[in-house]
């Protein structure tokens, strides 16, 4: 019982770390594609 | 950016093998009216796969007899993997574009593809890493596959840092450097079948190939959600190098009208 519990320990581990990470990565690209398209609009002077 | 005259090889290579269609993608107006609606679907369908194919591997799946319940990691750490190193080879063949045909957004891509691809090897080395421990009893061990992976980071770190330096130095008005980061794109490639092999070549504690063309050796239980998994984290990866080409355009153009705008005589 405690060695199944230990397993469920590294589970949540891997899946805070893989899902924190990977939306993290989603987010970072996706918001620093708007603040350079943003960027670009403004230096057409739109 | 305007490069010299290229090398006779090249131009050969470049004139009888060119394919016709690849150069239509070569106008960034063109490729951003397409990556406009492609990037939120890849993102937003890459999610809902991704996200879904966790939850099933969590709550559906069973433990496996000989892993226990430590086989639900495989489902992040086997998708990190493939991706880590369908990066780097994404990253090779680009560079072999830029390189004979000088498409111009073919620097662009390898270069976005850089951060997404270095992350997957860092959550591949990381998961394998947790699962490793109760699996194996240890965090770590200098083994063929795990080295090797660990060298594929490495060169990561090193492309973007290479990559960061080329653009300095475009914007400098030298072009040098953007086929140097090719050329060390297209040398860091004969990592990625060192790493496919390193378990069949070297005694390794990693397990051999479970999935192999045609064949797998994992029960449909595990392998739809897997198969399901990769899909998902491929779609995101995919959205992810979409708005990395996105950014690093609009910071091309952004630059490009500062520059003329700088160049321009004022009128009073």
């Amino acid at each position: 019982m405690h060695e199944g519990l230990a397993q469920w320990d590294y589970v949540a581990a891997a899946y805070a770390l893989g899902v924190s990470g990977t939306l993290g990565l989603v987010t970072w690209a996706w918001t620093s594609m708007l603040r350079a398209e943003k960027r670009r609009d403004a230096a057409r002077g739109r | 950016m305007r490069r010299g005259p290229a090398t006779g090889v090249c131009r050969r290579l470049g004139k009888s093998f060119r394919p016709a269609h690849m150069h239509g993608f070569a106008n960034p107006a063109r490729f951003l009216r397409i990556a406009r609606w492609l990037t939120p679907l890849l993102l937003g369908v890459g999610l809902v796969l991704a996200g879904g194919a966790l939850l099933w591997g969590l709550l559906r799946v069973p433990p496996d007899r000989l892993m226990g319940e430590t086989v639900r990691i495989l489902f992040l750490h086997v998708p990190s993997a493939w991706l880590g190193m369908a990066g780097w080879t994404t990253i090779a063949v680009a560079s072999v574009v830029e390189l004979v045909w000088r498409h111009p957004l073919a620097s662009i891509a390898a270069r976005a593809t850089a951060v997404p691809g270095a992350f997957f090897t860092a959550l591949c080395l990381a998961t394998g890493s947790i699962w490793g421990r109760p699996a194996w009893g240890t965090w770590w061990v200098w083994d063929g596959r795990l080295t090797s992976m660990l060298v594929l980071l490495f060169l990561y770190f090193g492309y973007i840092a290479l990559a960061g330096a080329a653009q300095r130095d475009a914007a400098g008005g030298s072009g040098a450097g953007s086929r140097i980061t090719a050329i060390f794109g297209l040398v860091g490639a004969i990592n990625v079948p060192i790493i496919n092999r390193s378990v069949v070549w070297w005694n390794s504690l990693h397990q051999p190939p479970s999935i192999t063309m045609g064949k797998s050796a994992i029960d449909a239980t595990f392998l739809v959600p897997l198969l399901i998994a990769a899909l998902g984290f491929s779609l995101l990866f995919g959205g992810v190098v979409l708005a990395r080409m996105r950014t690093l355009l609009a910071d091309i153009q952004t630059e490009a009208r500062l520059r003329r705008k700088a160049q321009s005589p004022v009128v009073a």
